[in-house]
């Protein structure tokens, strides 16, 4: 007797094999195969869009489309709204939405240019404020968020108002001009800077990259590590999913919501920077749609508008989605509307499919 | 203090009164698209001198953005609501608006479409405004001559506003085409035509960004283009960007036009050949003009000779004239420019 129940571990030993609980999925076939699949990756389907996409308007128009030249310019044409859309996709995974980002960008560019033209600051100190004041506003937006729990498409819709009206203000709708730049502060045309890689002696073809589209990249790399491999990352998963449950398991809701809208200004006022380097001049007029043009990149690119759930690589194909569709509609001379049509067939398209997606978990 | 009050209000009464009577009571109001862009700003600074020398009272409103068609009809029921002897308007929707413009003049007053004729022209009482079609003349005369004998074999970009092509949009795509010697097929339509030195056409909503991607764009269907008509100086700037990204700012041709202060001092830098100046300023000191002469005696302002409106002028800019085309120097384009 004695001796039994020392032995308490066989009585756990025993149950392993009984099976208490165990997920199994009855449904078979393909169909169910697929949607297993993209439910452990979401991202597979923005990126299969895309490479079905390519190969389309590769065969379509040929070598102007299937050369090393078009193929890195679209990813020139998409580093703003990229770069944006990683942004929002921090706010949208926590179910949040931002729609001040376009705005923090431009008016972070506006501040970096005028520091240094107006008040003649060192370009240096102009760059890091304008990255500064987007970070602010960022966290100004997750306070509000967070601690007074205000919707966030309230609070971004109105920083999206207040900082718009700032930016004409200030600016009084100046240009700063290309050549003064370059000419005074060229450290704000810095992600602008190209290199080519096959170019021919001319210096034409070839692939042209800039370093804009290696921030972009460089943010989406550091994203998917942060947001999978750090404890940041699963919380924000977390807070998306159910914050109350994320609160209950010991999650800091408020702060990891705060933070997140931080860096979610921060990485805008870093677009805002590369939209210099793109445009080559400050703009306050820049930038008005990308909110709009950031949210559709996030939508097509799969992540789920109810938060906690996506692949932050997902917006990055979205946008190049976007991207690959504009040129290469483009190039086959058709209408710019119909680009915009099929933009929104994708994005009726990306939400059904991840309500399809849903149900895997159901 | 009370005695003090009522005196300094009593004062401010009179004084008041006394600035009706001198305009004859008469109040104006400037619609502009929006009230950012430097050009309306500049029309705004226009409209205020000129109706403080009337003595006239302004009411601005603008867009909240260019294509605010909503906020413009608001605008124009508020100032028939306030009495207004007329409306100075730079229309977003040039067809819809004229409705409203219709109800405005019914209920007697003066409309006057500044800088962007309404469709059809007469919807307005007036239209003082930039002759957008000589302003693209003028540059496509420009470019041809300078290019001399290598404009037969052209590489021609146009870089017009929008896919909807705006009255203004066509006049000077139209205009810069008729000056380059390009046949037009149908007037009233960009990208219609079938001359083989036309690459091709994109928009850019006139501004850095869209000018920079349009000219990506068309560099991607040919990039040997070697003349870009631009329908404004910041598209113009979006589109040397592109090409010095490409390593092409030197080769090519680029043209346009406004006349902003950005955009003159681009000329002057070599970014643009030569742009066409028009003049804001003076589209709003002459509407308001206008508008006092008609609240005095029910005068209605006159159209140019030979045009279905009143020209407020146009200049080419540019430091390197070209042969039989009038051109003004950068330095007498700054004098006069704005923003």
């Amino acid at each position: 007797m004695a001796n039994e129940s020392d032995n308490y571990e066989a009585v756990v030993q025993a149950k392993r094999a009984e099976n208490v609980a165990e997920f199994t999925d009855d449904r078979k076939g393909v169909l169910a195969h697929i949607q297993h699949a993209l439910h452990v990756n979401p991202a597979l389907v923005p990126l299969f869009v895309l490479l079905v996409s390519i190969v389309v308007f590769g065969l379509l128009l040929g070598s102007k489309f299937f050369s090393p030249f078009a193929l890195t310019l679209i990813l020139q044409q998409v580093q703003i709204v990229g770069i944006v859309a990683a942004a929002q996709s921090l706010v949208i995974l926590t179910a949040g939405i931002d729609l001040s980002v376009g705005a923090i960008a431009v008016l972070s560019s506006v501040i970096m240019g005028q520091f240094t033209f107006r008040y003649g600051m060192p370009v240096e100190v102009a760059v890091a404020l304008g990255l500064a004041f987007g970070t602010v506003v960022g966290s100004i937006n997750g306070w509000l968020v967070a601690v007074m729990k205000l919707p966030p498409f309230i609070v971004t819709l109105g920083m999206w108002q207040i900082v718009l009206a700032a930016n004409f203000l200030y600016s009084a709708n100046e240009t700063i001009r290309s050549q003064d730049i370059e000419a005074d502060a060229p450290l704000l045309q810095f992600l602008g800077t190209t290199f080519k890689i096959g170019a021919d002696a001319e210096g034409r073809g070839g692939a042209t990259f800039t370093y804009g589209v290696i921030a972009m990249v460089l943010i989406f790399a550091v994203l998917v590590y942060v947001l999978s491999q750090t404890a940041w990352g699963r919380h924000v998963y977390a807070v998306g999913d159910d914050p109350e449950a994320a609160q209950l398991s010991g999650v800091n809701v408020r702060g990891t919501l705060i933070s997140v809208y931080a860096v979610t200004g921060f990485i805008c006022a870093i677009a805002g920077w590369a939209l210099i380097g793109r445009i080559g001049s400050v703009s306050p007029t820049s930038g008005q749609l990308l909110n709009i043009e950031s949210i559709t990149a996030v939508v097509i690119g799969g992540i789920s508008l109810f938060g906690g759930r996506g692949s932050i690589l997902g917006p990055l194909f979205g946008a190049l989605i976007v991207g690959v569709f504009t040129l290469g509609l483009r190039l086959a001379g058709a209408d710019a509307q119909w680009t915009f049509l099929l933009i929104g067939v994708l994005i009726i398209g990306a939400v059904t499919v991840d309500q399809w997606i849903r149900k895997v978990s159901a | 203090m009370k005695k003090l009050l009522i005196g300094t209000t009593l004062a401010a009464l009179t004084t008041a009164g006394a600035a009706m009577a001198d305009g004859h009571g008469a109040s104006a109001c400037l619609i502009t698209k929006t009230d950012t862009n430097p050009f309306f700003v500049k029309m705004r600074e226009g409209a205020e001198a000129a109706a403080e020398k009337a003595g006239m009272t302004l009411r601005s409103y603008a867009g909240k953005i260019d294509g605010d068609h909503e906020t413009q009809v608001a605008a124009i029921e508020t100032c028939i609501a306030d009495g207004a002897s007329g409306i100075l308007l730079t229309a977003s929707d040039t067809s819809s608006i004229v409705g409203a413009v219709t109800q405005a003049r019914d209920a007697g007053l003066l409309v006057i479409a500044l800088d962007t004729p309404l469709e059809p022209i007469d919807a307005a009482d007036a239209t003082f405004a930039t002759d957008n079609f000589l302003a693209g003349e003028l540059i496509g005369k420009w470019a041809a001559a300078s290019l001399g004998d290598n404009a037969a074999n052209a590489k021609i970009a146009l870089l017009d506003l929008a896919v909807s092509q705006p009255t203004v949009g066509v006049l000077r795509d139209q205009g810069f085409l008729q000056g380059f010697g390009i046949d037009l097929a149908d007037p009233n339509v960009n990208g219609d035509e079938d001359d083989p030195r036309i690459v091709g056409n994109d928009v850019t909503a006139g501004n850095e960004e869209g000018g920079r991607r349009a000219m990506e764009n068309l560099l991607a269907v040919d990039p040997e283009i070697n003349v870009v008509y631009t329908i404004n100086e910041p598209a113009a700037a979006g589109a040397y960007e592109a090409l010095k990204s490409i390593g092409r700012e030197n080769d090519v041709l680029i043209v346009s036009v406004d006349g902003g202060c950005p955009g003159v001092q681009n000329v002057a830098d070599g970014v643009i050949g030569a742009t066409s100046q028009q003049y804001p300023l003076l589209m709003a000191s002459k509407g308001i003009e206008a508008i006092a002469a008609f609240a005095k005696d029910g005068t209605l302002p006159a159209n140019t000779p030979g045009k279905d409106f009143f020209d407020t002028g146009v200049a080419l800019v540019t430091d390197k004239p070209a042969d039989g085309v009038d051109s003004i120097s950068v330095v007498d384009g700054k004098n006069l420019c704005w923003g």
